[in-house]
Protein backbone atom coordinates (compact mmCIF):
# COMPACT_ATOMS: atom_id res chain seq x y z
CA UNK A 1 0.00 0.00 0.00
CA UNK A 2 1.63 3.44 -0.90
CA UNK A 3 2.18 5.55 2.43
CA UNK A 4 -0.51 8.27 2.68
CA UNK A 5 0.94 11.98 1.66
CA UNK A 6 0.64 14.02 4.90
CA UNK A 7 -1.41 17.07 3.09
CA UNK A 8 -3.96 19.33 4.01
CA UNK A 9 -6.84 16.33 2.30
CA UNK A 10 -5.12 13.72 4.59
CA UNK A 11 -4.40 14.93 7.83
CA UNK A 12 -2.87 12.77 10.67
CA UNK A 13 -3.38 12.56 14.16
CA UNK A 14 -3.05 16.20 16.35
CA UNK A 15 0.64 15.96 16.84
CA UNK A 16 1.64 15.95 21.08
CA UNK A 17 2.71 19.66 21.68
CA UNK A 18 6.14 19.98 23.64
CA UNK A 19 6.52 17.86 26.87
CA UNK A 20 8.37 16.06 28.83
CA UNK A 21 8.21 12.34 27.96
CA UNK A 22 9.66 9.04 29.03
CA UNK A 23 8.19 5.42 29.63
CA UNK A 24 4.59 5.29 30.19
CA UNK A 25 4.08 9.27 31.43
CA UNK A 26 4.44 12.28 29.42
CA UNK A 27 4.12 15.62 31.37
CA UNK A 28 2.86 19.28 29.37
CA UNK A 29 1.37 22.17 31.01
CA UNK A 30 -2.37 22.51 31.59
CA UNK A 31 -2.64 25.48 28.80
CA UNK A 32 -0.42 23.39 26.31
CA UNK A 33 -3.51 20.30 26.73
CA UNK A 34 -6.19 22.12 26.60
CA UNK A 35 -5.35 24.51 23.83
CA UNK A 36 -4.67 20.79 21.95
CA UNK A 37 -8.12 19.61 23.04
CA UNK A 38 -9.59 22.77 22.25
CA UNK A 39 -7.99 23.25 18.51
CA UNK A 40 -9.35 19.42 17.79
CA UNK A 41 -12.83 20.01 18.49
CA UNK A 42 -14.14 23.31 17.47
CA UNK A 43 -18.47 23.48 17.23
CA UNK A 44 -19.00 26.23 14.38
CA UNK A 45 -21.89 27.96 13.98
CA UNK A 46 -22.38 28.66 10.26
CA UNK A 47 -23.70 31.95 9.49
CA UNK A 48 -24.30 31.40 5.98
CA UNK A 49 -26.03 34.31 3.94
CA UNK A 50 -25.10 33.99 0.49
CA UNK A 51 -23.12 32.55 -2.19
CA UNK A 52 -20.18 31.67 0.29
CA UNK A 53 -22.55 29.54 2.27
CA UNK A 54 -22.52 27.15 -0.98
CA UNK A 55 -18.92 26.57 -0.38
CA UNK A 56 -19.33 25.79 3.15
CA UNK A 57 -21.85 23.05 2.20
CA UNK A 58 -19.07 21.45 -0.38
CA UNK A 59 -16.32 22.34 2.68
CA UNK A 60 -18.64 19.86 5.10
CA UNK A 61 -19.66 17.56 2.44
CA UNK A 62 -18.08 14.17 1.75
CA UNK A 63 -15.31 15.49 -0.21
CA UNK A 64 -13.54 17.58 1.45
CA UNK A 65 -15.30 16.74 5.02
CA UNK A 66 -14.54 19.24 7.75
CA UNK A 67 -15.20 17.03 9.99
CA UNK A 68 -11.59 15.60 10.09
CA UNK A 69 -10.73 18.64 11.72
CA UNK A 70 -12.72 17.63 14.85
CA UNK A 71 -15.36 20.18 13.47
CA UNK A 72 -17.72 17.20 12.85
CA UNK A 73 -20.83 18.95 14.77
CA UNK A 74 -22.08 22.04 13.83
CA UNK A 75 -23.94 24.32 16.05
CA UNK A 76 -26.82 26.25 15.55
CA UNK A 77 -27.17 27.56 18.81
CA UNK A 78 -25.22 30.38 19.15
CA UNK A 79 -24.69 29.26 23.01
CA UNK A 80 -23.18 25.85 22.55
CA UNK A 81 -20.17 27.16 19.62
CA UNK A 82 -17.13 28.24 20.02
CA UNK A 83 -16.31 29.25 16.15
CA UNK A 84 -18.22 31.88 14.45
CA UNK A 85 -18.03 31.23 10.47
CA UNK A 86 -19.42 34.39 9.00
CA UNK A 87 -19.72 33.41 5.09
CA UNK A 88 -21.79 35.44 2.48
CA UNK A 89 -23.00 39.50 2.35
CA UNK A 90 -24.43 40.90 5.55
CA UNK A 91 -26.84 43.33 4.92
CA UNK A 92 -26.98 46.60 7.34
CA UNK A 93 -30.07 45.36 8.39
CA UNK A 94 -28.56 41.77 9.37
CA UNK A 95 -25.95 43.81 11.46
CA UNK A 96 -27.68 43.68 15.14
CA UNK A 97 -28.76 40.16 14.30
CA UNK A 98 -25.09 39.26 13.84
CA UNK A 99 -23.93 41.23 16.47
CA UNK A 100 -26.01 39.66 18.74
CA UNK A 101 -25.17 36.26 17.71
CA UNK A 102 -21.90 37.06 18.65
CA UNK A 103 -22.46 38.29 22.42
CA UNK A 104 -24.34 34.98 22.87
CA UNK A 105 -21.50 32.59 22.10
CA UNK A 106 -19.77 31.38 25.27
CA UNK A 107 -16.01 32.19 25.84
CA UNK A 108 -13.98 31.13 24.46
CA UNK A 109 -15.11 32.41 21.34
CA UNK A 110 -13.66 32.51 17.42
CA UNK A 111 -14.90 34.14 14.55
CA UNK A 112 -13.40 33.93 10.87
CA UNK A 113 -15.03 35.95 7.93
CA UNK A 114 -15.14 33.90 5.06
CA UNK A 115 -15.21 35.78 1.34
CA UNK A 116 -15.03 38.93 0.09
CA UNK A 117 -18.39 39.81 1.22
CA UNK A 118 -17.97 39.16 4.92
CA UNK A 119 -14.23 40.75 5.17
CA UNK A 120 -14.55 44.03 3.32
CA UNK A 121 -18.04 43.71 1.26
CA UNK A 122 -16.75 42.65 -1.52
CA UNK A 123 -18.64 43.81 -5.10
CA UNK A 124 -21.36 45.25 -3.01
CA UNK A 125 -19.59 48.53 -2.14
CA UNK A 126 -23.73 49.83 -1.56
CA UNK A 127 -25.53 52.09 1.17
CA UNK A 128 -27.15 48.66 1.94
CA UNK A 129 -24.27 46.27 2.78
CA UNK A 130 -22.03 45.99 5.68
CA UNK A 131 -18.92 46.70 4.85
CA UNK A 132 -17.15 44.01 6.35
CA UNK A 133 -18.39 42.38 9.61
CA UNK A 134 -14.74 44.02 11.44
CA UNK A 135 -17.45 46.97 11.70
CA UNK A 136 -19.44 45.50 14.28
CA UNK A 137 -17.95 42.66 15.52
CA UNK A 138 -13.55 40.98 15.90
CA UNK A 139 -12.47 39.11 13.74
CA UNK A 140 -9.76 36.59 14.31
CA UNK A 141 -8.82 35.17 10.44
CA UNK A 142 -9.97 36.13 6.87
CA UNK A 143 -10.39 34.05 4.00
CA UNK A 144 -9.86 36.00 0.82
CA UNK A 145 -11.90 35.00 -2.43
CA UNK A 146 -15.59 35.30 -4.40
CA UNK A 147 -15.85 32.61 -3.51
CA UNK A 148 -13.00 30.94 -1.42
CA UNK A 149 -12.77 27.20 -2.80
CA UNK A 150 -13.33 24.53 -0.01
CA UNK A 151 -9.57 24.25 0.62
CA UNK A 152 -9.34 28.13 1.37
CA UNK A 153 -11.98 27.70 3.98
CA UNK A 154 -9.89 24.42 5.29
CA UNK A 155 -7.12 26.50 4.97
CA UNK A 156 -8.64 29.47 7.31
CA UNK A 157 -9.97 26.96 9.90
CA UNK A 158 -6.08 25.32 9.95
CA UNK A 159 -5.23 29.53 10.93
CA UNK A 160 -7.76 29.30 13.54
CA UNK A 161 -6.49 25.66 14.61
CA UNK A 162 -3.43 27.38 15.42
CA UNK A 163 -4.80 30.70 17.18
CA UNK A 164 -7.01 28.36 19.54
CA UNK A 165 -4.02 25.96 20.69
CA UNK A 166 -1.21 28.54 20.88
CA UNK A 167 -3.45 31.24 23.01
CA UNK A 168 -3.01 31.41 26.28
CA UNK A 169 -5.87 30.10 28.49
CA UNK A 170 -7.05 33.37 30.02
CA UNK A 171 -6.42 35.40 26.67
CA UNK A 172 -9.80 37.03 28.01
CA UNK A 173 -8.99 38.40 31.16
CA UNK A 174 -5.77 39.95 28.94
CA UNK A 175 -5.74 43.77 28.75
CA UNK A 176 -5.55 43.63 24.93
CA UNK A 177 -8.58 41.39 24.63
CA UNK A 178 -10.35 44.17 27.11
CA UNK A 179 -9.01 47.07 25.17
CA UNK A 180 -10.33 45.09 22.06
CA UNK A 181 -14.12 44.24 23.64
CA UNK A 182 -14.15 47.99 24.46
CA UNK A 183 -13.65 48.93 20.99
CA UNK A 184 -16.90 47.12 19.69
CA UNK A 185 -18.81 48.54 22.94
CA UNK A 186 -18.99 45.27 24.52
CA UNK A 187 -18.50 43.52 27.63
CA UNK B 1 -44.45 40.67 -23.92
CA UNK B 2 -48.57 40.56 -23.43
CA UNK B 3 -49.93 40.70 -27.30
CA UNK B 4 -51.35 43.79 -28.00
CA UNK B 5 -55.41 43.76 -27.71
CA UNK B 6 -55.23 47.72 -30.00
CA UNK B 7 -59.44 46.83 -29.97
CA UNK B 8 -59.59 46.91 -26.47
CA UNK B 9 -56.93 49.58 -25.38
CA UNK B 10 -59.16 51.76 -27.81
CA UNK B 11 -62.14 50.64 -26.01
CA UNK B 12 -60.47 50.97 -22.60
CA UNK B 13 -59.44 54.96 -23.33
CA UNK B 14 -62.98 56.06 -25.18
CA UNK B 15 -64.00 55.10 -21.28
CA UNK B 16 -61.89 56.70 -19.65
CA UNK B 17 -61.50 59.87 -21.69
CA UNK B 18 -65.43 59.91 -21.33
CA UNK B 19 -65.14 59.90 -17.37
CA UNK B 20 -62.11 62.04 -17.24
CA UNK B 21 -61.25 64.24 -19.78
CA UNK B 22 -59.60 66.67 -17.61
CA UNK B 23 -57.36 64.27 -15.96
CA UNK B 24 -55.70 62.66 -18.20
CA UNK B 25 -52.70 64.25 -18.83
CA UNK B 26 -51.04 61.41 -21.40
CA UNK B 27 -51.87 58.42 -22.73
CA UNK B 28 -49.87 56.38 -25.23
CA UNK B 29 -48.81 52.47 -26.05
CA UNK B 30 -45.21 51.76 -24.97
CA UNK B 31 -44.05 48.44 -26.11
CA UNK B 32 -47.10 46.46 -25.15
CA UNK B 33 -49.03 48.02 -22.67
CA UNK B 34 -51.69 51.00 -22.80
CA UNK B 35 -50.18 53.57 -20.45
CA UNK B 36 -52.44 56.49 -19.02
CA UNK B 37 -50.70 59.83 -17.21
CA UNK B 38 -53.42 61.57 -14.85
CA UNK B 39 -52.87 64.45 -12.57
CA UNK B 40 -52.05 63.35 -8.68
CA UNK B 41 -55.76 65.33 -7.56
CA UNK B 42 -57.61 62.62 -9.73
CA UNK B 43 -55.44 59.37 -8.98
CA UNK B 44 -57.93 58.57 -6.16
CA UNK B 45 -60.96 58.49 -8.18
CA UNK B 46 -59.35 57.60 -11.29
CA UNK B 47 -57.93 53.95 -9.83
CA UNK B 48 -61.53 53.80 -8.11
CA UNK B 49 -63.25 53.65 -11.59
CA UNK B 50 -60.67 51.45 -13.08
CA UNK B 51 -61.84 48.88 -10.10
CA UNK B 52 -65.57 49.46 -9.94
CA UNK B 53 -66.26 50.01 -13.42
CA UNK B 54 -68.24 46.99 -14.68
CA UNK B 55 -66.71 47.49 -18.14
CA UNK B 56 -63.57 47.86 -16.61
CA UNK B 57 -62.86 45.84 -13.97
CA UNK B 58 -58.85 46.45 -13.15
CA UNK B 59 -59.81 43.97 -9.66
CA UNK B 60 -56.03 43.33 -9.49
CA UNK B 61 -53.05 45.37 -8.69
CA UNK B 62 -50.09 43.85 -10.01
CA UNK B 63 -46.86 46.27 -8.77
CA UNK B 64 -46.68 49.46 -7.58
CA UNK B 65 -43.76 51.33 -7.83
CA UNK B 66 -41.91 54.80 -7.39
CA UNK B 67 -39.96 57.24 -9.63
CA UNK B 68 -37.41 59.93 -10.14
CA UNK B 69 -36.88 62.66 -12.79
CA UNK B 70 -34.38 65.01 -11.34
CA UNK B 71 -34.70 67.18 -14.79
CA UNK B 72 -38.14 68.41 -13.49
CA UNK B 73 -37.50 67.63 -10.33
CA UNK B 74 -40.65 65.36 -9.91
CA UNK B 75 -41.38 62.13 -7.98
CA UNK B 76 -43.42 59.85 -9.58
CA UNK B 77 -45.50 56.61 -8.69
CA UNK B 78 -46.89 53.52 -11.38
CA UNK B 79 -49.43 51.70 -11.03
CA UNK B 80 -49.75 48.07 -12.95
CA UNK B 81 -52.97 46.66 -13.31
CA UNK B 82 -55.01 43.56 -14.59
CA UNK B 83 -58.44 43.24 -15.36
CA UNK B 84 -58.70 38.99 -14.56
CA UNK B 85 -61.96 39.10 -15.92
CA UNK B 86 -60.70 40.83 -18.87
CA UNK B 87 -57.48 39.48 -19.28
CA UNK B 88 -55.67 43.10 -19.77
CA UNK B 89 -53.21 44.88 -18.42
CA UNK B 90 -52.90 49.15 -18.34
CA UNK B 91 -50.43 51.17 -16.33
CA UNK B 92 -51.20 54.48 -14.55
CA UNK B 93 -48.57 56.92 -14.19
CA UNK B 94 -48.46 60.26 -11.69
CA UNK B 95 -46.57 62.47 -10.68
CA UNK B 96 -45.90 64.61 -7.60
CA UNK B 97 -43.08 67.67 -6.99
CA UNK B 98 -39.54 66.72 -5.16
CA UNK B 99 -40.55 69.46 -2.81
CA UNK B 100 -43.85 68.22 -1.15
CA UNK B 101 -43.99 64.59 -2.22
CA UNK B 102 -47.75 63.59 -0.99
CA UNK B 103 -50.09 61.24 -3.04
CA UNK B 104 -53.19 59.66 -1.97
CA UNK B 105 -52.53 56.03 -0.50
CA UNK B 106 -54.37 53.06 -3.16
CA UNK B 107 -54.64 50.70 -0.28
CA UNK B 108 -58.70 51.64 0.51
CA UNK B 109 -58.65 50.63 -3.30
CA UNK B 110 -56.56 47.73 -2.70
CA UNK B 111 -55.67 46.08 0.07
CA UNK B 112 -52.38 44.94 -1.36
CA UNK B 113 -50.93 48.45 -2.13
CA UNK B 114 -49.71 48.49 1.46
CA UNK B 115 -46.01 46.97 1.47
CA UNK B 116 -45.80 48.29 -2.26
CA UNK B 117 -46.28 51.72 -0.65
CA UNK B 118 -44.33 51.09 2.23
CA UNK B 119 -41.26 50.14 -0.16
CA UNK B 120 -41.94 53.35 -2.42
CA UNK B 121 -42.08 55.34 0.47
CA UNK B 122 -38.83 53.53 1.45
CA UNK B 123 -36.85 54.01 -1.40
CA UNK B 124 -38.02 57.79 -2.97
CA UNK B 125 -39.37 59.23 0.35
CA UNK B 126 -43.39 59.61 -1.18
CA UNK B 127 -45.89 60.11 1.09
CA UNK B 128 -48.77 58.24 1.14
CA UNK B 129 -51.77 60.27 2.62
CA UNK B 130 -54.13 57.62 4.35
CA UNK B 131 -51.80 54.79 4.66
CA UNK B 132 -52.61 52.75 8.14
CA UNK B 133 -48.92 51.99 9.13
CA UNK B 134 -46.00 54.24 6.52
CA UNK B 135 -43.22 53.19 8.17
CA UNK B 136 -39.51 51.87 6.24
CA UNK B 137 -39.74 48.10 5.38
CA UNK B 138 -36.58 47.30 3.77
CA UNK B 139 -33.89 49.51 4.67
CA UNK B 140 -32.47 49.88 7.87
CA UNK B 141 -34.93 51.54 10.63
CA UNK B 142 -32.46 54.44 11.50
CA UNK B 143 -31.86 55.66 7.51
CA UNK B 144 -32.33 59.01 7.13
CA UNK B 145 -31.99 59.25 3.03
CA UNK B 146 -34.23 58.02 0.29
CA UNK B 147 -31.59 55.56 -1.59
CA UNK B 148 -33.07 55.49 -4.67
CA UNK B 149 -33.75 59.12 -5.70
CA UNK B 150 -30.89 60.29 -8.60
CA UNK B 151 -29.10 62.17 -6.36
CA UNK B 152 -27.98 59.47 -3.59
CA UNK B 153 -24.71 58.27 -4.33
CA UNK B 154 -25.01 54.62 -4.77
CA UNK B 155 -21.68 53.46 -3.27
CA UNK B 156 -21.22 53.11 0.64
CA UNK B 157 -19.99 56.74 1.84
CA UNK B 158 -18.15 55.40 4.89
CA UNK B 159 -15.55 53.61 3.10
CA UNK B 160 -11.96 55.23 3.35
CA UNK B 161 -9.57 52.34 1.70
CA UNK B 162 -11.00 52.88 -1.85
CA UNK B 163 -9.34 54.95 -4.45
CA UNK B 164 -11.81 57.27 -5.57
CA UNK B 165 -10.11 57.93 -9.16
CA UNK B 166 -10.22 53.93 -10.00
CA UNK B 167 -14.22 54.07 -8.59
CA UNK B 168 -15.50 57.50 -9.94
CA UNK B 169 -16.44 59.00 -7.19
S1 LIG C 1 -17.66 36.96 -1.46
FE1 LIG C 1 -18.52 36.49 -3.46
S2 LIG C 1 -19.20 34.38 -3.28
FE2 LIG C 1 -18.93 35.16 -1.21
S3 LIG C 1 -20.91 35.92 -0.56
FE3 LIG C 1 -19.80 37.63 -1.45
S4 LIG C 1 -20.41 37.67 -3.59
FE4 LIG C 1 -20.96 35.66 -2.77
Amino acid sequence: MAEKQNSILTPTTAAAPEGISGQGFFATSLEKAVGLARKNSLWPLPFATSCCGIEFMATMGSHYDLARFGSERLSFSPRQSDLLMVMGTVAKKMGPVLREIYIQMAEPKWVIAVGACASSGGIFDTYSVLQGIDRIIPVDVYVPGCPPRPEQIIDGIIKIQELVGNESLRRRNSAEYEALMKKYNME
Amino acid sequence: MFKINAERNKFVVKILSDNFSEAIVQQEVILDMLCITVTKEAINPFLLFLRDNNELKYDFLTTLCGMHYPEIDQLGVVYHLHSLTNNHYIRVKTATELSNPVLPTATNIWPSANWMERETFDFFGIQFQGHPNLVRILNVDDMTAFPLRKDFPLEDQTREDKDDSMFGR
